[in-house]
Formats: structure tokens, sequence, C-alpha cells
């Protein structure tokens, strides 16, 4: 019975290879802490099945999604941007940003139904509305607002039917903050611990984070002397991703932990280096009148949006890809329930 | 976790005479999601204290409904090597070793007075030992242990072995997708390709279903996933089809222990409870049931489980909670965060025409 005696040294890490393990240390990890900033919980011990993940990780392609994230909060906030240019009467700045919508928003689409297993089937999207579900609602929002976008930029390059453009204009305002927005309750909507844990303080993330790549695009493509607004959108847009994204992580327990380890960890702390520094550099660029030093802050920003959003998304691939972060909490909430019946 | 007043009403409002649409316990699953006169939920209980781990039943699933191969690997993981629930493993059998004892053999057992052939031939005459169609006998016979030979201690579990040692127990479950009352995958299908059928169940209509794969990892069993060649999703559909014709599903016919019993929810959860009990009094102290609450995260389970350990060590969630209960807090602060951002880039222009224009 050598096969079942082998040893009783836990399994680190991946499934075991030919050493099948018993009793006690079977499944049984006690895992250390990754270099996470702060101490959030201690060492957890933890049983598994062979340390396999409980939840399948999304099979989402991270270009397609991650990119879609980010595609539609640039989309979403440049439509905000091309509405006030317009009303505030910069020409320049209003079609940097419908320009901006719409291309964001057609690559968005495109992602979205590449993504899909069959892409052919993208149509069934709009076959039901479900107010549970955050995708139908989505599809739903994306067919009315892509064709605004694209309307209030056809109509301002063509230079015609201004009317119905300006119409498009504040339609595409008005539903932009809702695709900026929601995309954030598309990815909390799961089981995955790291994205659902944060579901309370994502939406302001995502709104602050969207707000930057608009204002970055805006402050790359449009005059400086147009682009006061984008300048002070990035500098409130910053504050509000950075600030409310300490908040999240302090308030996800150990769903953060995901985002303070590994490529995901660099990810996040490039684009808090990029948007806090896009941030400087585009309140800089007004002062000195420095349009290279505008373009330097918006490729910084728009950049800094972008890698928000593939580090929350690869956290929380992590995340599902690890049982500690499924078992752990769900095990702490079991025990506290357990303590307060006892009470 | 605190959860705001609004999220709570919300929640738990009735609705249209069905309340707990997203969470908490509901009686009529079927009437909920709009079936008139439905049949009583059907669902599963695996009673794993009696799984022998054959794997006939992850065969039947196979057969019954052309499941393809899921890919051939030897994974040492003891005799399991399907790993776990898929796109292409409806029914997956886990197989725990442990240094645990759990009823281990009783050597010298006195066999006189047992004539196999008698017994042989008063199979399905007798409801103590029903024939080969049966697969839920009365909760009274499936439960009721042998009539103990002389010399064994009846109903006790033999205790360390003499040199202290303790036995290895070997544990084995049949897991299955879970029917949840509150089902995620169902409420963030965006295709309706997921619906809740008559009798209760889950099941994606393959038709329909366009490969989004939102529901995979909006599962908090993990269960559902995505076939790559197929681009579909797929899981256990309850053998709807059979369910349909009056039959049990494939991987309940096929078992030979019962460990999968297949009946009304309702019928299975009494069952259930007295083979706990009776377990825990033989002194299996470690028996309890998984799922079978409608208090709990998921309004309960549809298919629920009788194990011998903790949830997490066969691979389960040891207090799932549907991703939707928390639906409507998270759009109340995406309308909060949009409202937001439309003030942030209003206070942006706002602030140029007080300053003139830059």
């Amino acid at each position: 019975m050598s096969g079942s005696d082998v040893t009783r040294k836990g399994v680190e890490g991946e499934r075991p290879g030919r050493d099948a393990l018993t009793g006690d240390a079977a499944g049984r990890r006690r895992r250390r802490r990754g270099r996470g900033e702060r101490s959030m919980v201690p060492d957890a011990e933890f049983s598994s099945y062979y340390g396999r993940p409980i939840l399948k990780k999304p099979t989402w392609r991270a270009l397609d999604i991650a990119g879609y994230l980010y595609l539609g909060g640039l989309a979403g906030s440049s439509s905000l941007l091309a509405a006030g240019a317009q009303a505030t009467g910069r020409p320049e700045l209003a079609r940097v940003a419908k320009l901006g919508a719409t291309g964001a928003i057609s690559l968005s689409l495109a992602a979205l139904v590449h993504d899909l297993g069959r892409p052919a089937r993208f149509m069934n999207m709009l076959r039901v509305f479900k107010p549970t579900s955050p995708m139908s609602v989505g599809s739903w929002l994306l067919s009315g607002y892509a064709p605004l976008t694209m309307a209030a930029a056809a109509s301002d390059v063509a230079g015609r039917y201004r009317l119905v453009g300006s119409a498009a204009t504040a339609g595409a305002a008005v539903l932009g903050p809702a695709v900026v927005t929601y995309t954030a309750v598309l990815i909390s909507d799961t089981a995955v611990p790291s994205w659902h844990e944060g579901h309370r303080q994502m939406p302001y993330v995502f709104a602050g984070s969207g707000a930057t790549a608009a204002a970055g695009l805006a402050l790359a493509a449009a005059p400086i002397a147009q682009t006061g607004p984008a300048r002070r959108m990035a500098v409130l847009g910053a504050a509000l991703e950075l600030g409310v994204f300490q908040l999240m992580k302090r308030r996800m327990g150990l769903a953060a932990e995901p985002l303070e380890q590994g490529r995901p960890h660099l990810m996040l702390r490039t684009a808090e280096a990029l948007t806090a520094g896009g941030a400087v550099l585009a309140a800089l660029s007004g002062r000195r009148r420095d349009r290279a030093l505008a373009a330097v802050a918006g490729a910084a920003l728009l950049t800094g949006s972008a890698a928000l959003r593939f580090g929350l998304f690869h956290a929380g691939v992590a995340s599902a890809e690890d049982p500690k972060y499924t078992v752990v909490p769900q095990r702490e909430r079991l025990e506290a329930r357990e303590r307060g019946q006892e009470a | 976790m605190t959860d705001s007043g609004l999220g709570e009403e919300l929640r738990t409002r009735p609705d249209a005479g069905h309340g707990n649409q997203l969470y908490g316990p509901q009686h009529d699953v079927a009437g909920a999601a709009g079936h008139l006169d439905a049949p009583p939920r059907m669902g599963f209980f695996t009673d794993t204290s009696v799984c022998i781990g054959c794997k006939a039943c992850e065969v039947a699933c196979k057969e019954w409904n052309a499941v393809p191969e899921g890919g051939l690997l030897l994974t040492g993981m003891s005799y399991d090597n399907t790993q776990g629930l898929s796109a292409d493993t409806w029914r997956h059998v886990a197989f725990i070793e442990q240094r645990k004892p759990m009823g281990g053999q009783e050597p010298g057992v006195s066999h006189e007075g047992v004539d196999v052939f008698d017994a042989a031939s008063r199979l399905g005459t007798d409801p103590a030992s029903p024939g080969p169609g049966a697969t839920a006998p009365a909760p009274d016979t499936a439960t009721a242990p042998d009539p103990a030979p002389a010399g064994a201690p009846a109903g006790q579990i033999s205790p360390l072995a003499p040199d202290g040692r303790t036995e290895l127990r070997w544990l084995m479950a049949s897991d299955v997708c879970k029917h949840c009352t509150h089902a995620a995958c169902l409420d963030v299908c965006p295709t309706g390709a997921l619906f809740r059928t008559e009798f209760g169940t889950v099941v994606v209509q393959e038709d329909i279903c366009n490969g989004c794969g939102y529901c995979v990892p909006a599962c908090p069993y993990g269960v559902i996933d995505q076939r790559k060649d197929d681009g579909r999703v797929w899981k256990c559909t309850l053998c709807y089809d059979r369910l349909g014709v009056g039959q049990e599903p494939a991987c309940a016919k096929a078992c030979p222990t019962d460990s999968i019993q297949f009946g009304p929810l309702d019928e299975l959860r009494e069952r259930a409870e007295d083979r706990v009990a009776r377990l825990q009094a033989a002194g299996v102290a470690d028996a309890r049931l998984y799922g079978e609450d409608p208090t709990d995260g998921v309004g309960g389970d549809g298919a629920f489980f009788l194990l011998l350990d903790e949830p997490e060590v066969y691979g389960l969630p040891p207090d799932p909670v549907v991703t939707t209960r928390d639906l409507p807090d998270m759009w109340r602060h995406a309308a909060l965060a949009a409202a937001s951002l439309a003030a942030l880039a209003v206070t942006s222009f706002v602030r140029s025409t007080g300053r003139g224009r830059r």
C-alpha cells in the first residue's frame, strides 16, 4: 500500500502529480500571504479538493472583455464631454469627443460579438429584456447608445442635419454615464470573489476611470485652448477613481488580496501611477499652455484607465482560480453565524 | 456584510404573489417562473455515505445525454480522473482519502442463518429487498441498518485499530448541478437560454445559447461551463427529456446503491432528515446535509447531499450565496455612480464659464 502512505506534507500550488496524498495532508494547504501592503486577514488554513478551484474561471478573453470595460468607459464619458463641449461652444473638443465615443463603442461592439462562443447568434442578446441580467440590460443600453453616438459623429463630420446631431449628442450624453457604470455591475454580479466583493464601490471607480480616459483622449487630440473642461475632468475623475479604489480594497476583505499580488498588482499599481501622474500633468499643461505636455498627460490617462480595467479583470480571474478566496470568507461567515446563534 | 435597507426591501418584497424572487425561501419555484399547475418540484438527494465510487452515474449521464469525451487524463487524485463538473462532465464522482475511521469492516462476523439463495429468490417480492427496477425504496427500508449478525455490535463504528493507528477512510461523492432555488446562472443569462422548467429544474436551451459565458463565473458552485469547440455552455438538465415522460434521470437509474435518489424535493428532504438522524445515532457524527436548507444563500438546492465531512473537502463551497442577492444594491450604486459622473462632467464645464473660457 505504498500508494496511500506516501507523505503527509501538504499539497502546495497546483494539482498533485503522481503522488496521491492521504489523510489530513490531502487537500489541506497552509498558504502564506503574498507580499501585500497590509495584513488583512491572518494566514488561513482551509480544506479543498486537491487544491482545485471551486468556481469556474470566466471564459471571457481579457482583450475582449477587459478591453470592452475600458472602451465602454471611454465612450460613455466622451459623450458627456461632447455634449458639454457642444453646449459651451468648443467645436474641436466636441468633434474629438464624438469621434472618440463612436470609435470606442464600435470597437466595443466588435469585441463583445467576438467574445461570444457563437458570434452569429449575437442578436439573441435582444431576445428578452431581463433586469436581473446586467448583460441583457447592457445589450439594450448599447443598442440605444451606439446609434446615437454614430449619428452625433456623422452629423458633426458631415456638417449636415445639425438638429438631429444635437439631439443625438444630448441623447448619448444621457445614456453615456449608464454605459460607463453598468460595466461595473456586469462583472460584480458574478460569484468571482474579487469582482463581487467590490460591488458597492466598483461603479464609482469605473466612473472615475472612464472620466480620466475621456479626458485623456481630449487632451491628446483637441487643441489646448478648448480642453479646459477636460483637464478639470481629468483631475476630478482621478480623485474619484483613486479615492474610491482605496476604499474598495479596504472593504473587500480577503478578496482584495489578488489585487495586490503578481501581474494584477503590477497593472493596478501602474494604473494608479499613470492616472495620478496624468492628472497632475494635465493640470500643469493647462497652466503652461503646453500642447506636448497635454499629449503626454492624455496618453498617461488613457493607458492608466486601461491598466485599471485589465488589472481588475485579471485579479478577478486569479480569485476564481484559487479556492482560498471562495472557502475562507464563506467559512468565516458560517462560523460568525454559528457564534451568533450560540450567543 | 451589511446590507442597505433599500436593497433588503427590494429583495424580499413580495412580487405578484411570489416573493423572494432573488433571495430567500421560495416554495413555488415553478410558479414563480410562470408555470401554472406545475408538477411537484423534483430533485436529487445524493447520499454520499453509500456511494461506492463506481462512476455508473458518470457513464449513464454521458450515454443518455450524448455528452462528448472531456479529456483523457490520469490525475493522481485518487480514483478521480474527471476532476470536476464541466461542460462535458455533468456527474462527477469525487474521491477523498483520509486518515479517519468510518465504520470499518467487522472481521469474524457470523453469517450463519443468512441464505443468499433464499434472499435472491425474495428479490422484488419483499419491500425490504426491492427488485432491480426500484431505485427509491420507502424511507424506512432504505435507511434501516441491516439486521446485525451475531457478534457485530449493531450500529457501531469500529474504533481505532489496537495499535492506535487510525484507518484510511475513503469518501466518495457524486456531484451534480444543484438546480438552485435562486439560480445565478439563470438570473444572469441575457438571452433566456437558461430557463426554469415546470419541475423546478434549470436547463440550458442549446438552440438559444450564444455562448456569452456570463453564467460560468456567476455559478457559486462552479458547475456550468463552456464547451470550447462548440462555444455554448452545458450542464446537467436533470434529464429533462426523461422527466417529461415520467422516467427518472439516467444517473439515478444507474446508481447501484441508491446513493443518488430522485423524487419530489419535499419527500427527499424528509428522507434525508431521517437518514442523517439515523447515521448520527449510529455514531457517524460527521454526517450532515448540504444544500437542503430553503433558507440558505441560494434558497436551497434542488439537488442536495448528505456529506461525511466539510463541504469544501468535496470541492463544494461551504456557504454559497447567489450573486443576484446583491443586484438591487448594485443597480442602485451604478445609478448613483452614473449620476456622480454626470455631475462631475457638469462641474468640469460650469467652473470654466464662471472664470471665463480657458
